[in-house]
């Protein structure tokens, strides 16, 4: 949580001397500066919070690297949709029991009333020409995102690398996201 | 002297983030130079596509609306 309040300062103290009356200043800094890769720490299972990661990481992915490091109920979203039960142990097969995996098998925070709120949202998403996550996650797979699972999250929930979806990088550790941070990624929390 | 379109996206009734991702698809397959004409009524594609084209440095030539449909000439970097 400091990393993003730093990198927020930075930023801001960076851009401040360029046009101090102007409303985007973000925009105004010209130039062939590298942009930052941006590195998504995927925590949440929640349908709206795994929709906004994704929509994130592959508009992130149309400027530049992004990294999505899947962790805790975020890992739930990259089970393949069709596994039902999950892990080697009664409480892990529970656990995955009372919370069916898979990125399309997301509930709401608020409103979910058994289903009914997540299938409005994707009823309006259709209406409205959205893309689902479950769409922008392979948008993003086919343009280039990493998305990294948390080796910890794997073992604590007895998952196997088969039960995650096609195309996943290596396990990593909490080591490995500091490092991507401390050597400039912009890190969002979601 | 005008230069020729290459390609046109149409993003017509798309929601965000789809424009940009398609722009960005598209804009792959272009060459050095060739203009990418897109067509979109997501009216927060405007502030997009100049966010998006400042830092891929794929230019944004033109910019113009035309009964609720905006239209996006950028040249491939």
């Amino acid at each position: 949580m400091t990393a993003v309040s730093e990198a927020a300062q930075t930023a801001t103290a960076v851009e401040a001397p360029a046009a101090a009356p102007e409303p985007a200043p973000a925009l105004e800094s010209e130039g062939e500066a590298k942009p930052r890769d941006i590195l998504i720490i995927c925590y949440s299972g929640e349908l709206e919070k795994v929709w906004a990661a994704m929509i994130l990481a592959s508009t992130a992915a149309t400027m530049g690297k992004v990294r999505v490091f899947a962790t805790f109920w975020g890992l739930q979203s990259f089970v393949k949709d069709e596994r039902r039960i999950t892990g080697q142990n009664w409480m892990q097969k529970m656990m995955s029991f009372m919370q069916q995996p898979g990125i399309s098998h997301r509930k709401l925070s608020k409103m979910n009333f058994l289903g009914m709120g997540p299938w409005m949202m994707m009823r309006l998403a259709r209406q409205y020409k959205a893309a689902t996550p479950k769409e922008l996650l392979e948008i993003g797979q086919a343009m280039g995102v990493e998305f990294i699972p948390c080796q910890m999250t794997l073992d604590m929930f007895g998952l196997t690398r088969d039960d995650l979806i096609e195309g996943m990088a290596e396990p990593v550790g909490a080591a490995t996201v500091i490092a991507l941070m401390q050597e400039g990624s912009a890190p969002l929390f979601i | 002297m005008a230069m020729e379109i290459a390609q046109t996206v149409d993003a017509k009734g798309l929601s965000c983030p789809m424009p940009i991702v398609k722009t960005a698809q598209a804009i792959k397959g272009l060459v050095t130079g060739q203009l990418l004409e897109v067509l979109a009524t997501d009216p927060g594609s405007v502030k997009d596509f100049a966010a998006w084209s400042k830092t891929t440095g794929n230019a944004l030539v033109e910019q113009t609306v035309d009964g609720g449909v905006y239209r996006f000439v950028l040249r491939k970097k």
